[in-house]
């Protein structure tokens, strides 16, 4: 029998997207979100890159929005806060379970080889 | 003030402008705002004109596909190809396919037939196309060849004078790599041991191997460099030696010269002009065995070889050819002039294809046989193509509830389509499956009647892709129809059962059966004029008779030095009635001459006659039928300068009454003593050639009448037993001449046995679907049926209702068809001399015949329709 993986995959960058979504601790939206990644990441990323991944991965149902309240600085329009949806969060776990795992089978060694 | 400062202070109108034109509403306010705050969050740090540049670097970034206006979706998006759907569609195929197992049969088999045959033909073409390219040197080697006036038109020649080879070498050296002398392709003997053969090969320079990159599986390409050597091909060497090694054995050749072997190389394959080289000998060899070559008269007059050439790298094959045009003109004697001879230079590339010259132009060749059969495989396949859409429209109906259902639980147009593709793949999948198999089963027949060696090319990469794109192709071809119009009907009017195709909706599929038959008639029309041709050409007067007449050709002078011996015996036996020799059998002419000069002749007249020595026998032998004078006979001496003229020759030379005229042959004066009727000698779709004979010399050809009294098996055995006792060094090999005749009708007969083979499966694959369209009108029909039948309708009324349309459809496709046909038939009978009337009654005969079919593969399902009983059918809702 053939085991069929059901679950999405995620990109790579996906992957970081939907985890700064889950670490921000106020509201995530567009412009924190674009900070946070260029933050963490070190790396100079577009904005439209940020945006088409954020709705990319709504489609996909990893992640879940809905309008804030109106604010001056951006000319009176609302912000959209995105939430990490129960789908989303299972998958990062699965993910952080694989990487794990795979962690844990690399031989000591090996990894010290690495270093020097 | 302020305000101006507020203005310089804000984003780019014109980007706002843009990006409000451009991205999705319900995208944009998010969007727009998260840039603004960028924007003002700059302003600060970076200054106004740095935060501009940012700000509209990163608005425009935003202009992708993704982000582009389109209306918001309520539903999450669906991806065309998804696995599950895929799955879903395929299962749904297969059920449908095994729910209507004889619509499925129909349509599998009509699609699997038209793909076998395009397949066929596409193996065809490519062994046509490949001819040759077995050799390395395929784009560098050419054959000289002439353009010689004679007879007042431009005749375009293989054959060479001998010197021409060693002219070409000496002063045009630069331009070639190789300059190969070579002799026909005859047949020689080969002894080794007590095992004698008769095998065919050719005497060519000792470079010829190297020329034509024959694979050696011993022995060198150096092989011919001693003349007392031979090379064999494998199948040879086998035949001669078993699985003893070849090499370095001493065979003998034509029980005369002992040679050895030198090397083996590969059987050259099928589709190479020098197939029948099963083994070759040094040109020295030759020049040993005809020591009268090198001391010729006028060696640059008879043109009795072939000389191959291998061009150099750099070298362009048309100014090499342009620039030997007047090689010959320079070195022929005055009188010879007149034959005015261009030299040329015949790629290889064009050698099988394009080799048909006419008054000095390349005009084609078989190329217009690839042409036809590429066209007739496409049309073949479009016929199964069309079956497909037909039995898939109508079907449609019965399917467009599936449609609505679909439709009304979400389905999208998009996904409708690729359901229906996935379904005509299926079945073109099926399809080609079943095609590979028709192919294997058919090869060994179509390679029988095609004269070729063709095979499954399972290895080759390029015929499975080609396979494959070609079912993915046919696919797309055959389900583009349905896929399109079943998707595109409205959920709540075919639920409702409000759906009902228009009146127009039938067009498009009656469009289909007319291209169909018509393609289907002009195939039949095709096939009946190309019979006809070829009766026409075999009812021609042949001149002499054929029946118990067989040829023998000499390699070895025992017979001719013993001829009265060998002819008294056989006589005395009762095996034979006649024999006599010849210098060429009854069905070829291996010589010809320039040398003739008569009483009244135009002086400046090329003339190009055929001769042919015979012995005093050979009247009687052929049955020669005089039309004025007589036969030869030993009573006159003076018939050793005597010549019998055929009846075009004696039209030729104008002379009123040519018997006791006297014509000089190269300054000997020679009298005619008789005219016989003419005797087809080349193509029987040609006029007779001018042909003398006189008295023998040297022939190498045994010309034998048997014996009708006694069976031909009985007769054979008396001449084998007389034969092998005067030649024992040579093996009894003999030619029947009726059968030789029939050779010459073999291209033709091969194009019409390949028609007939194309046409019948047009006809079979168009009556197929027409079966399927006819059972599923019947079907749709049947309410209507029931009602008519009720208000007293009879089965022929019924019947005549149900055929009627289909009659006339092919009474419209027969209309097409004719002038089609005609115009083809008519520029294809252009190519010969002799040919046959297109009458009227190919016509006729092929209308009433695709009509009676027609009838018959629907009126099955009308008569199934009219018989039923109406209660029943009424009765069914």
């Amino acid at each position: 029998m053939i085991l069929v993986m059901k679950r999405t995959f995620l990109g790579e960058f996906e992957e970081v997207v939907l985890l700064v979504v889950a670490a921000c601790t106020d509201q995530a939206y567009g412009v924190t979100i674009w900070e946070s990644i260029q933050h963490y990441t070190g790396r100079s990323v577009t904005m439209s890159a940020v945006h088409a991944t954020l709705y990319r991965l709504e489609d996909k149902g990893f992640l879940s929005s809905e309008m804030g309240g109106a604010t001056a600085e951006r000319g009176g329009r609302r912000k959209r806060f995105f939430k990490v949806t129960a789908y989303g969060s299972k998958a990062l776990l699965e993910i952080l379970q694989i990487r794990q795992e795979l962690w844990q089978a690399i031989p000591s060694g090996r990894l010290q080889l690495i270093q020097s | 003030m302020k305000d101006q400062n507020e203005n310089i202070k804000a984003p780019p109108k014109w980007v706002d402008l843009i990006l409000e034109k451009c991205i999705a509403p319900h995208l944009l306010e998010d969007l727009q705002g998260d840039l603004y705050e960028v924007f003002y969050n700059n302003l600060t740090t970076v200054g106004v004109a740095k935060a501009k540049w940012k700000y509209t670097l990163s608005a425009l970034m935003h202009l992708t596909p993704y982000f582009l206006k389109r209306n918001a979706s309520n539903y999450s998006s669906s991806p065309l190809f998804s696995y599950d759907m895929l799955k879903n569609y395929f299962k749904i195929a297969f059920r449908t396919l095994a729910k209507n197992k004889g619509y499925s049969f129909i349509n599998i088999v009509g699609l699997a037939m038209g793909m076998g045959v395009a397949m066929l033909i596409g193996l065809w073409i490519y062994d046509e196309i490949s001819y040759d390219k077995y050799h390395k040197n395929y784009d560098r080697i050419a054959q000289i060849m002439q353009h010689q006036t004679r007879n007042g038109e431009i005749g375009t020649q293989t054959s060479a004078p001998y010197p021409l080879a060693s002219e070409l070498r000496s002063k045009y050296g630069s331009d070639f790599k190789h300059v190969i002398l070579s002799t026909w392709t005859n047949e020689h003997i080969l002894t080794y041991g007590d095992k004698k053969f008769t095998k065919t090969g050719n005497n060519m320079e000792s470079s010829a191997p190297e020329m034509l990159t024959l694979k050696m599986l011993k022995g060198t390409w150096a092989g011919l460099k001693d003349p007392y050597s031979i090379m064999l091909s494998e199948s040879v060497a086998k035949t001669l030696f078993g699985d003893a090694d070849a090499m370095d054995q001493v065979i003998k050749m034509d029980d005369q010269y002992n040679v050895k072997v030198t090397g083996v190389y590969e059987d050259l394959p099928y589709n190479s002009t020098f197939r029948q080289m099963t083994f070759l000998a040094p040109w020295s060899l030759y020049e040993i065995s005809q020591p009268g070559l090198k001391t010729m008269e006028d060696p640059w007059r008879p043109n009795n070889f072939q000389i191959f050439v291998q061009l150099t790298d750099h070298a362009d094959i048309d100014k090499v050819s342009a620039k030997i045009k007047d090689v010959k003109k320079k070195n022929i004697r005055q009188e010879q002039l007149k034959f005015n001879p261009d030299v040329f230079l015949n790629p290889m590339s064009k050698w099988y294809l394009y080799s048909t010259f006419k008054n000095g132009h390349r005009i084609g060749g078989r190329i217009e046989n690839v042409w036809l059969f590429g066209m007739i495989g496409a049309f073949v396949l479009l016929l199964a193509c069309i079956n497909f859409m037909n039995l898939s429209t109508a079907r449609s109906e019965k399917r467009s509830r599936e449609v609505g259902i679909r439709k009304a639980v979400g389905s999208l147009r998009g996904q409708l389509v690729t359901q229906f593709f996935s379904e005509s793949l299926l079945v073109a999948g099926f399809a080609f499956i079943v095609a590979v198999f028709l192919v294997m089963l058919i090869m060994p027949y179509f390679n029988d009647v095609a004269d070729k060696k063709l095979a499954m090319l399972w290895t080759n990469p390029v015929f499975w892709l080609l396979g494959i794109c070609f079912s993915i192709l046919t696919a797309i071809i055959a389900g583009s129809y349905p896929a399109i119009y079943l998707s595109s009907f409205q959920p709540i009017k075919v639920l409702k059962g409000a759906y009902k195709a228009g009146r127009f909706a039938a067009v498009p599929r009656k469009a289909l059966v007319v291209v169909q038959f018509t393609v289907s008639i002009v195939l039949i029309i095709g096939t009946i004029v190309v019979f006809r041709q070829i009766q026409f050409a075999k009812n021609r007067p042949v001149g002499y008779d054929r029946d118990g007449l067989l040829t023998i050709s000499l390699s070895t002078p025992d017979i001719h030095n013993h001829f009265e011996a060998v002819r008294n015996e056989l006589l005395e036996s009762k095996a034979i009635e006649e024999m006599a020799e010849s210098s060429s059998p009854p069905t070829n002419s291996w010589s010809s001459t320039s040398g003739l000069d008569w009483k009244g002749k135009d002086p400046s007249l090329s003339v190009d006659f055929q001769y042919n020595e015979v012995s005093h026998q050979y009247g009687k032998t052929i049955g020669w039928q005089f039309m004025g004078g007589r036969d030869f006979s030993k009573d006159f001496a003076t018939d050793s300068s005597a010549i019998i003229l055929n009846e075009t020759a004696a039209k030729f030379m104008g002379l009123k009454d040519p018997v006791g005229e006297t014509v000089t042959w190269f300054t000997i004066p020679y009298k005619v003593i008789g005219v016989v009727k003419d005797m087809i000698i080349d193509s029987p779709y040609e006029p007779n050639r001018p042909l003398i004979y006189n008295l023998a010399k040297d022939p190498g050809i045994i010309n034998i009448k048997i014996n009708p009294g006694i069976s031909t098996s009985a007769a054979l055995a008396k001449i084998e037993a007389v034969f092998k006792k005067y030649n024992p060094g040579s093996p009894f090999q003999y030619h029947f001449t009726d059968e030789d005749y029939a050779r010459k009708f073999y291209d033709e007969v091969r194009i019409a046995k390949l028609t007939t083979f194309f046409s019948i499966l047009a006809v079979m694959i168009s009556c197929l679907g027409l079966f399927g369209v006819a059972s599923f009108i019947a079907e749709q029909r049947t309410k209507e049926i029931g009602v008519r039948k009720v208000l007293g309708a009879t089965i022929v009324n019924v019947w005549g209702m149900l055929s009627g349309d289909f009659v006339f459809l092919v009474l419209l496709a027969f209309i097409i068809a004719t002038p089609v046909s005609y115009y083809f038939l008519h520029n294809w009978l252009q190519k010969y001399e002799y040919k046959t009337e297109i009458s009227w009654w190919i016509f006729a005969v092929t209308g009433l015949g695709t009509l009676l079919i027609t009838l018959l593969t629907v009126s099955f399902q009308a008569i199934k329709a009219a018989m039923m009983n109406p209660i029943k059918s009424l009765r069914s809702e």
